[in-house]
């Protein structure tokens, strides 16, 4: 059963200079009921601009929004059943916070004993109940997070729509915040549509993630799927970190593809959706490259190279080793204080080894 | 420690050195005359203007009813004017508030150039002379003037329109001299109300008239006000329209006051009649402040 479908939706804006930039295009999502899903990207991929159409503030040049079977594309903002938390939370400054939150309430006219008994149930479930009578400028900021949060849910939309709504809190706040919102989701049972750009927040909070540049969808999957396999470059680089290696398939037999860059180095894979001849890059995530002993290391997934500079970022160390032909290849060595770490400063001849599954291939760009 | 050292007591004498200038020129040139008014309205009318110092509360009888006997009537007529100027100058701010809302969120979503450029065109007039500009409005609303000519050669009317000199016209010369002062409060306050809000509004299923009336109208109430304020005070005293467009058949208690101070040198008599304005006219005020100290203590509390 189809919940709402985003059917191939378009949208130009023109610019100053008179061209125009495609804001969306061609983008087709199929939204499931009752799912957590992040539309991820950098400033101006799109993400915003989708989330704008869902909620009808913008027109769709082309395409179509499906809810229940039935188009959404004549109906305006104020009456789709979707509400939006706003970046900037856009709390009414003149009301109270019960106010804030009765207001979906008072101008659909419900009466005043269902009315106050709803708010009263929404500004317990965020927990802010005896703020009722402050207003939003006496708050913190996660707790006008709150309120724009309770004031859309209290109308108990199809879908909420969430606006980088964690960018303006702090890191520990904003990973508090996370978790309940995530809890939320899964008490209240709305399908909730996050924007963000940042791929930590949508790795942690998502069913799925949508992961949007320069207007197209580049790959939509769960958390684990976009991290282990992406699609292609562009999610291999957004999503975490990789070291890519571009080359062609040279052999492919049993469980063991083997990739040859134009250096002549051949590095090996379990990736075998590719043919012989096939130009691919090869996707190591640093985490995934380990320092082995001379010796040591699956042949045809070790690199050989020299400590350039170690990073130390607390839980781990980031290692940038030299591993021929002007390539840096970083690897993430997990930092443990009870281990020496013999070897690792910078100049030391290092070995680096993968397991040959961690090694995903990507069609090359243009290939 | 030396008591004139600390930063506290520094402040106080640089805030008192700087607040010394308007100190002086508020009580010389404002407090000192109103005095003088105040008193003069309570004394008895010199024969040749002037005053003669006696306990003379007629001034105000004769407008408001307890006049002297036989010696001076109460003539309501001048109520009357009182009440017509109200009616004009609360039908001014009215009118410029008409035409400045919707102008101003009109100017606000203009590009930068544009909206600088817009409102040195809202400013231009102050570079001509009041006067000029009045006159200008006689020439336009006269029997043979612009709009009558306009209109005739169309074939709209047959007769030229009888404009001139009458409610509308001074209530025309009126909003036209004020739409800048009504303009730059609502503007200032339009200019920064947040669209997002409006967008939320709108979200939460409310439709464009309950967004306009819970939402913008009250983030913008306070430009409103001020702009009326703004508008309503001068508009209330003015005697150069109604002078120039009103002729003889409009006449304003500032017209009133002109004629008692120029013409008939009855000094007591309109300065009675000027502090009865003003004493609308802080009536007005002390409403607006009291609402706005009201509407502050609820965002506080």
């Amino acid at each position: 059963m189809d919940f709402l479908q985003i059917a191939s939706v378009h949208k130009a804006y023109g610019t100053p200079e008179g061209t125009s930039v495609r804001a969306l295009d061609d983008v087709t999502i199929n939204v499931r009921n009752n799912e957590f899903l992040t539309l991820l990207g950098p400033s101006g991929c799109g993400k915003t601009t989708l989330l704008k159409c869902i909620a009808g503030f913008e027109d769709l040049d082309g395409g179509d929004l499906i809810l229940h079977g039935r188009s959404l594309r004549a109906v305006p903002a104020h009456r789709r059943p979707f509400n939006t938390v706003f970046q900037n939370y856009a709390l009414f400054p003149h009301m109270t916070i019960t106010q804030n939150v009765g207001y979906g309430l008072d101008v659909a006219c419900v009466k005043k004993p269902e009315r106050n008994r709803r708010v009263d149930e929404a500004l317990e479930m965020v927990r802010l109940s005896g703020f009722g009578n402050r207003r939003p400028s006496q708050l913190s900021g996660g707790q006008q997070q709150r309120v724009a949060l309770a004031r859309s849910l209290v109308l108990k939309p199809s879908v909420l729509l969430l606006d980088e709504p964690l960018s303006a809190l702090d890191r520990k706040m904003r990973e508090a915040m996370q978790m309940e919102l995530k809890n939320l989701q899964h008490s209240v049972g709305i399908t909730f549509i996050f924007v963000t750009h940042d791929q930590e927040e949508a790795l942690a909070m998502s069913d799925r993630i949508a992961v949007l540049s320069q207007g197209r969808l580049q790959q939509i999957g769960s958390p684990v799927e976009i991290y282990d396999a992406p699609a292609n470059e562009f999610v291999a680089n957004f999503v975490g970190t990789s070291n890519l290696f571009a080359g062609k398939v040279v052999s492919r037999e049993r469980e063991r593809v083997v990739v040859e860059t134009a250096n002549g180095r051949r590095l090996a894979s379990q990736d075998d959706r590719f043919a012989v001849g096939d130009s691919v890059k090869l996707v190591l995530r640093p985490e995934y490259l380990h320092i082995v002993g001379p010796g040591q290391g699956e042949p045809g997934c070790v690199l050989e190279g020299t400590v350039k500079d170690t990073v130390f970022v607390g839980s781990v160390m980031h290692i940038h080793v030299d591993v021929g032909f002007g390539r840096t290849v970083t690897a993430h060595h997990r930092h443990d204080r009870a281990d020496d770490e013999p070897g690792i400063a910078a100049g030391a001849a290092v070995r680096i080894a993968y397991a040959p599954a961690a090694a995903h291939l990507i069609a090359a760009a243009g290939a | 420690m030396i008591a004139g050292d600390t930063v506290r007591s520094r402040r106080r004498r640089a805030l008192l050195l700087l607040l010394a200038p308007i100190t002086l020129m508020l009580g010389v040139f404002f407090l000192i005359p109103l005095g003088i008014m105040v008193v003069y309205s309570f004394l008895e009318p010199g024969l040749y203007g002037g005053v003669e110092w006696n306990w003379y509360p007629y001034n105000y009888g004769r407008i408001l009813g307890w006049p002297l006997n036989d010696y001076e009537e109460f003539d309501p007529i001048y109520l009357s004017i009182f009440l017509g100027s109200l009616k004009v100058a609360c039908l001014t701010v009215l009118f410029s508030l008409l035409i400045c809302y919707p102008a101003a969120f009109w100017v606000s979503r203009m590009s930068e150039r544009r909206k600088t450029f817009v409102l040195f065109l809202i400013m231009l007039p102050f570079f001509a002379n009041l006067l000029v500009r009045i006159y200008a409005w006689l020439l336009l609303l006269r029997p043979t003037g612009f709009i009558n000519t306009l209109l005739q050669s169309a074939g709209l009317i047959a007769q030229p329109l009888d404009m001139l000199f009458s409610n509308f016209a001074v209530i025309v010369g009126m909003v036209y001299i004020f739409t800048p002062f009504m303009f730059l409060p609502i503007y200032a306050n339009v200019e920064k109300l947040d669209y997002s809000l409006i967008r939320a509004s709108q979200d939460l299923g409310a439709t464009p008239l309950q967004t306009f009336l819970r939402v913008i109208l009250p983030l913008t109430a306070p430009g409103i006000a001020g702009g009326s304020v703004i508008v309503f005070i001068p508009a209330l005293g003015n005697f150069i329209v109604p002078a120039f467009l009103g002729g003889s058949k409009v006449q304003m208690t500032g017209n009133l006051i002109e004629r008692s101070f120029l013409q008939s040198r009855d000094w007591p008599f309109g300065a009675a009649l000027a502090l009865l304005i003003m004493a609308s006219v802080v009536l007005v005020l002390m409403i607006q402040f009291t609402r706005t100290a009201r509407a502050q203590a609820r965002g506080a509390v």
